[in-house]
């Protein structure tokens, strides 16, 4: 996309800006658009009707929330350690952003075409561990800093089973860029990587249940990375009001929930690109059978945003349906259970693809 | 050389979203792990005791209605037996199987209320909203009988403020039908659901010599495993016409007088309730519900004490009477006082977000604790 | 199940001057007065005996008899002089099924009265809502402070007869 920019500006800053200032306004609207969902789908499934005066069935909530946000008068704590005060929601929206560069929306809208994509998704958000830390630290509250240490254990524990998973599909692929690998699976959903990905074979039909097993654990271990239920002991509300974010108001308390719905899509994303096509298309493109090859990127985008909504879906789900896991049982999910099931369904998928 | 560390005080303070109430407790932790707890109360006292003195002793059923509001049916069952013995009057069996109905009705609604909350507590939003809409249909059936939706001034001293309404009998009918698929709802979605159990069974274990020594009484004792239940021990009203069960704490999953067990307790109290009422409900006597009312109530000198079973435990008032119009000293037993001291004793050796679990499992308020 | 006259011949044989009358005139419940500084061994020998197995304390609460002699002190205000100040102690048997209620009398000005905290822990909590309201010392008590007025509160006690609120508490005007 830099490229065509370039072609169309001339100027290498304003294209790089403009390159950068797509997937932003992705990552706002889309903090938008999924505050108002949850709050629908919660409502729902809670047989009650949720937002419904602002706009139709209440869509222009968030806007009026984030209006009455950025009014309210920013109050530091006087004990409060003003300078990690202040850089900590920056941190934590930074390392939530920075996903996005890699991120392919479309085969043409893609951020910045690096060799490494995955990886530097597992490297750049780590960051979010510091900003955690320094958001509960900083407030100078013991709930904070209960809740950021909970927070950074979880977060860095369940790095593990992704970056496994991660690994084991990266090793049937054969490559690291997530645009690649969503060329890969092309076609018709056959060919998706859950079903074995786009290879003939028995290897393929070999692979399918370990495919499942291993979306399911990158499931899992990505929703305690984005601190949602069943993992949210480090947000929860009723245990420690609200974590490490308890002391932040107005705009700041915004960015850790901007970072947060960011989170949730980059998650949602890079599953859907590793396990569920990317933004390939199950039944083939209506673009190329009317020869109207233009349309068939913003049929790309379509299906990449929906298969990132049902993902994010579910996420929602789950978060109204079961309670929450206390900090040790957490740990023990993780340590026990997770990673050395993908262990070994890193070294049966390594097996399987020898053959 | 080792290392000094010093253990951290931290303050669920009076105003905490799962603190039920106004209640501060102190937590010594190390850590995660707990090492004492100490509750405060006392933040919604509002001399109850010193107002009951100055006034008259129809005046005062209001005011009991306020010590536990989630349960104020039966705050006025308790007062108004107590007095009735003092007074030594007969009431009449409409009246009798009303206050038994309505009662029962008030014991459904308040385990609704503490399941909800401890379901909350844990983090299962979601059957919190559809337990309070079930018990929507009772306080629509209290509001339709004496036109309020909590705090009722329903049973007098000798009789009742209303008679019921003519459609009671049949929304009530309506009413039970519609509960009993509810609870098997509930039992789906939280009660046996993994990660609750994980929450709570195992916690908060408290034996049965303990739980006797303390005083504890209600699903708190029940949940141990004794079967003590204040309707079969000392049966006031007319308990003893009505068959029903006393679920007691087994240990299903966990060790028994844990936190599940008495959340069990009161989900099978529930059904045992719709029991009674649908003993009751088809059988109630005609009769005048004002028929006994004293014109002016002056019991002579003396002492009773009478308990009730309330949702939260045992309920008991202590009446002192002098003669005059006045009570000379009215002292309230109430059920959450005695249960909560037993919280530093069940806290010893958890975590942070176990007294959470705990709290929610004893079901306080703070209106009949501090009174 | 024994009925109160067997309990008080009991009690008298086993304790003999500590057990003081059984006052049988009040309607419904017969009360058995005890002295107040041998409540905790009456109380162990109540809990621990194969014949009582009393192992439960339903309720204990404070009562301020106002059986002393009104006077005018030197503000003006109404002041009881002498009289008693009573501990009602309402016990039950989980297993043998039988009621039983105690009275313990002592004097208004310097109360004292022993603490049944080794015997009952329920009476924790009820013993300091007793001193918090009465003023009454539970003697051997491990924590006895206010529980539901302020800690810090000096103006008295509140639920005595002669009771009046203070003007100010802490800088905050008290009736308002």
């Amino acid at each position: 996309m830099y490229q065509f920019l370039y072609n169309l500006i001339g100027n290498e800053i304003l294209a790089g800006l403009l390159v950068a200032v797509v997937p932003l306004t992705i990552i706002l609207v889309f903090a938008l658009f999924g505050i108002w969902l949850e709050r629908k789908v919660s409502a729902h499934m809670q047989d009650r009707l949720g937002p419904m005066r602002t706009g139709w069935h209440g869509w222009l909530q968030t806007v009026a929330d984030l209006m009455k946000m950025l009014q309210k008068e920013d109050i530091i704590a006087t004990d409060a350690d003003k300078t990690l005060y202040n850089i900590a929601p920056v941190l934590v929206f930074s390392g939530s952003f920075a996903a996005y560069a890699v991120i392919p929306f479309s085969s043409k809208l893609l951020g910045s075409e690096v060799e490494i994509g995955i990886f530097y998704v597992l490297a750049i958000s780590s960051l979010v561990v510091a900003g955690i830390l320094m958001a509960g630290w900083s407030a100078n509250n013991k709930y904070s800093l209960l809740g950021a240490m909970r927070a950074v254990a979880q977060i860095i524990s369940y790095e593990i089973p992704t970056a496994l998973i991660v690994l084991s599909m990266v090793m049937l692929t054969g490559t690291l860029s997530l645009d690649k690998i969503s060329q890969m699976q092309t076609s018709s959903f056959w060919n998706w990587n859950i079903f074995g990905g786009a290879i003939f074979g028995l290897s393929k039909f070999l692979l399918i249940p370990f495919m499942f097993i291993g979306a399911l654990i990158i499931f899992i271990s990505t929703l305690a990375e984005v601190n949602r239920v069943p993992f949210d002991i480090p947000e929860a509300e009723s245990e420690l009001v609200a974590g490490y974010f308890t002391e932040y108001c107005g705009m700041k308390w915004g960015m850790f929930m901007l970072a947060e719905y960011g989170n949730m899509f980059a998650v949602s994303a890079i599953i859907t690109i590793l396990f569920f096509g990317g933004y390939q298309s199950p039944i083939g493109y209506f673009g190329n059978s009317i020869s109207a090859q233009w349309l068939v990127p913003f049929e790309q985008g379509f299906w990449f945003i929906a298969k990132g909504l049902t993902l994010v879906f579910v996420q929602m789900w789950l978060r109204w349906t079961l309670p929450r896991l206390r900090v040790d049982q957490l740990m023990t999910v993780c340590w026990k259970y997770l990673i050395p099931y993908a262990f070994l369904n890193l070294i049966i998928i390594g097996i399987i693809s020898l053959l | 050389m080792a290392l000094k560390t010093e253990t951290m005080v931290l303050n669920m303070g009076p105003q905490h979203p799962s603190t039920h109430g106004v209640l501060r407790l102190e937590l010594e932790a190390e850590g995660e792990l707990i090492l004492s707890v100490k509750p405060h109360i006392g933040y919604l006292h509002r001399c109850f005791e010193k107002h009951a003195e100055a006034m008259t002793y129809p005046q005062v059923i209001p005011y009991t209605d306020r010590l536990d509001y989630l349960a104020a049916m039966g705050n006025n069952f308790g007062y108004v037996i107590a007095v009735e013995k003092l007074l030594g009057i007969q009431i009449p069996e409409r009246v009798e199987y009303i206050r038994v109905i309505m009662a029962e009705l008030q014991r459904i609604a308040s385990h609704l209320v503490a399941i909800a909350t401890n379901g909350a507590d844990i983090g299962a939003l979601t059957p919190f909203l559809y337990l309070f809409r079930d018990r929507e249909y009772i306080l629509s059936l209290f509001e339709m009988t004496c036109g309020a939706r909590m705090l009722y001034n329903y049973m007098w001293i000798g009789g009742l403020s209303h008679d019921i309404h003519p459609d009671f009998v049949r929304k009530t009918k309506e009413f039970i039908n519609h509960f009993r698929p509810t609870v098997v709802e509930l039992n789906n979605l939280l009660t046996f659901n993994k990660i609750f159990i994980e929450r709570t069974a195992g916690i908060g274990i408290l034996p049965i010599d303990t739980a006797i020594n303390f005083g504890a009484t209600g699903p708190v004792l029940r949940g141990s495993g004794l079967a003590f239940d204040v309707r079969r021990e000392d049966p006031y009203s007319i308990y003893n016409r009505f068959e029903f069960e006393i679920p007691t704490g087994k240990g299903l999953v966990g060790t028994v007088g844990d936190c599940w067990d008495r959340y069990y307790v009161r989900v099978l109290e529930m059904e045992q309730s719709v029991r009674i009422i649908e003993q009751a409900i088809d059988n109630i006597p005609e009769g005048d519900v004002h028929s006994a009312i004293p014109k002016r109530i002056k019991p002579p000198k003396g002492t009773v004490y009478a308990r009730v079973e309330n949702p939260r435990g045992e309920l008991g008032y202590f009446i002192i009477s002098d003669g005059n119009l006045n009570p000379f000293r009215v002292k309230v037993r109430a059920p959450s006082f005695v249960n909560l001291e037993v919280m530093g004793e069940l806290c010893k050796g958890h975590l942070v977000a176990d007294v959470i679990a705990i709290l929610g499992s004893l079901d306080i308020v703070l209106g009949e604790i501090d009174r | 199940m024994k009925n109160p006259e067997e309990i008080f011949e009991l009690l008298k044989n086993e304790f003999g001057e500590a057990i003081l009358s059984l006052d049988k005139e009040t309607p419904t419940e017969p009360i058995i007065s005890i002295n107040s500084l041998q409540i905790h061994k009456i109380g162990a020998f109540l809990r621990d005996s194969d014949e009582f197995k009393v192992d439960s304390l339903m309720v204990l609460s404070g009562v301020d008899d106002a059986n002393g002699t009104k006077i005018k002190d030197e503000d003006g205000v109404d002041v009881i002089n002498g009289g008693t100040l009573s501990v009602y102690y309402h016990l039950h048997s989980t297993s043998l099924k039988h009621k039983i209620t105690l009275k313990v009398s002592t004097q208004r000005e310097d109360p004292k009265v022993e603490s049944v905290y080794n015997v009952w822990r329920t009476s924790d909590w009820h013993e300091r809502e007793a001193f918090d309201m009465f003023g009454i010392i539970f003697l051997n008590h491990p924590d006895l402070r206010r529980i539901l007025m302020p800690y810090d509160w000096e103006a008295g006690y509140p639920l005595r007869k002669d009771y009046k609120n203070p003007e100010f508490y802490q800088g905050m005007k008290v009736p308002y």
